[in-house]
């Protein structure tokens, strides 16, 4: 859609949206033509956090570029730095243990599971159902928690490293996870129940944000988004990587080419992930969990891909030889999908474009949780530990159980 | 897989021989001078089936400024590179085959300082609209203290 040659624009209501507004959380701007109250032209503008990663990383050694790189988003940052590190693993040739690679695939998949919950609580806000909201959020604190005891940290795992994994899965930690997993199992046959049953629900998102097949392919969109139009492609299934030539599961995919096709390609893939998170703990091979990397890097590049919750996340790396990188590529999949958005809103209403933008799951920093210690002063480091250990505590997660690993 | 297309491509085109490198059944590299390129990348999109463009990487490389296409069919990746003289040549765009590809052209347009040519008229992506004319982040040799000089810092 050519925004800025369109004749007869003095009959249209202009209305800027962003990039701080109520409706989405992250900032973005939009440029709305309207016509009565459909959309005619709209002009996306991104960038507003663009941090200089990239350029950061060529000043930064390859082991400091882990956690700089994974700070890139507060969702999907294991998606980040497992791609980095697999482009460094294949320019040094590491062999990376396979408990290793099992280890990154079930912190993965519980990621996409925190992740498409969270869409989820959106989705339902953004169309006034708040129930579904707190139902989902409430189920993904579960597996904040979990990823908290398995990591140290709810988000920003810092799990990987260079070579393999900095933390062991133990087999208590396993039955846990099972546990945990079987509970959150029955919770997703719940959600698909409401998105096969709940009639607002599926009128309110169907035909919505139509994106065909076609136009996809064009504007180069990714992930569940891409599937919902009927594209089979997933990194994992095309590309495995991890652990995922060893696990069984299904690509899912939809034919609706709609928000409602989004939301069922979601749910599908949470059905997945329990049962790859599953099979992994179960298959979860002995040995080490990680090899020796070397601090300089050897000449070379490599490109890696990842599916991350909201699609494909890129990587490229270049090495000169030394400790630092000649050069590190990023493409995060919402910049693909970002692309399609004009496309779902052409000829649509105003009131579609919260929830067709939220649809693609578009990446908003999601920040640990923090805490106020109101009227305490200031508070010293070791007592914010205590108190965030005690805190945690009284929810049921105990920090103190967590053995720090040294590096073998 | 990775084999087979590069016996297809060197048929195809004599002078690609010895310029095509499998680092892995998946991972094929290649490289080809820019005069050329418009015909190989053609064959690519619309003989060998890449119909889907992950990104484009440009990188710095002194005299020159390197360009990444990285194209791919399912698994399977095709990373096409090229090279221009910098400040000199200028790229041609090629939203014609993928018009998702207009944010990664601006991209380079705005870190490295490339011109594309047929790149439609529009908003810059990423730097602020503030940002100071003629510096280019992530050429080797940009100096961020302009940034310290009050310019583009709002």
């Amino acid at each position: 859609m050519d925004f800025t040659n369109k004749p007869n624009r003095e009959k249209e209501m202009m209305i800027p949206i962003g990039p701080q507004h109520p409706a989405l959380k992250e900032p973005t701007s939009f440029s709305l033509a309207l016509r009565g109250e459909k959309i005619d032209a709209i002009q996306v503008k991104i960038g507003y956090n663009h941090r200089g990663i990239e350029k950061g990383c060529e000043q930064r050694s390859y082991i400091q570029n882990v956690y700089l790189l994974e700070r890139i988003c507060g969702i999907c940052s294991h998606a980040h730095s497992t791609a980095y590190v697999q482009a460094v693993e294949t320019i040094a040739s590491l062999a990376v243990p396979k408990r290793a690679l099992y280890i990154r695939t079930i912190i993965g998949e519980l990621e996409r599971l925190h992740s498409h919950l969270l869409w989820l609580g959106v989705a339902g806000h953004e169309i006034g159902f708040d129930t579904l909201l707190m139902y989902t959020w409430r189920d993904r604190e579960a597996v904040m928690d979990l990823l908290a005891e398995l990591t140290g940290n709810r988000v920003n795992y810092g799990i990987n490293m260079i070579g393999g994994v900095r933390r062991d899965i133990t087999k208590e930690q396993g039955e846990t996870i099972l546990k945990i997993v079987a509970k959150l199992a029955e919770q997703t046959k719940y959600y698909i129940e409401i998105a096969q049953e709940e009639a607002t629900l599926i009128q309110r998102l169907s035909g919505v944000g139509k994106l065909a097949k076609e136009d996809c392919i064009r504007l180069g969109a990714v992930g569940p988004t891409a599937r919902a139009s009927g594209i089979t492609f997933d990194v994992r299934k095309d590309d495995p990587y991890a652990a995922y030539d060893e696990l069984d599961f299904k690509a899912i995919s939809a034919d609706s080419a709609d928000v409602y096709g989004r939301t069922v390609v979601r749910l599908g893939e949470l059905v997945e992930s329990l049962a790859l998170i599953k099979q992994a703990i179960k298959q979860l091979p002995a040995g080490p969990i990680s090899v020796r990397a070397p601090r300089r890097i050897p000449a070379g590049e490599a490109v890696s891909r990842y599916e991350a919750p909201r699609g494909e996340d890129f990587h490229y790396v270049k090495s000169n030889g030394t400790d630092l990188p000649e050069r590190v590529k990023v493409r995060a999949p919402t910049l693909a999908n970002s692309q399609a958005i004009s496309k779902m809103l052409e000829d649509r209403y105003l009131a579609d474009l919260p929830i067709v933008v939220a649809a693609i799951d578009p990446c908003f920093s999601c920040t640990d949780r923090s805490i106020q210690v109101e009227g305490k002063g200031e508070i010293s480091w070791e007592a914010l530990r205590q108190y965030s250990i005690e805190f945690y505590r009284k929810q049921g997660v105990d920090f103190r159980k967590l053995k720090v690993e040294s590096r073998k | 897989m990775s084999e087979q297309l590069k016996q297809i491509i060197e048929n195809r085109f004599s002078y690609l021989v010895g310029k095509i490198t499998l680092q892995s059944s998946r991972r094929v590299w290649l490289e080809v001078d820019y005069p050329q390129f418009a015909e190989v990348f053609d064959c690519a999109v619309k003989e060998l089936g890449f119909n889907a463009l992950a990104t484009i990487t440009g990188l710095d490389e002194g005299e020159k400024l390197a360009f990444i296409y990285h194209l791919y069919k399912g698994g399977l990746m095709l990373n096409i590179r090229t090279r221009i003289l910098k400040d000199k040549e200028e790229l041609q765009t090629i939203t014609d085959y993928f018009p998702g590809a207009l944010i990664y052209e601006r991209e380079v347009v705005d870190l490295l300082g490339v011109k594309v040519k047929g790149l439609p008229a529009g908003i810059r992506y990423p730097l602020p609209d503030d940002w100071p004319e003629g510096e280019h982040p992530l050429r080797k040799d940009w100096n961020p203290a302009v940034l310290d000089q009050g310019k583009g810092t709002n």
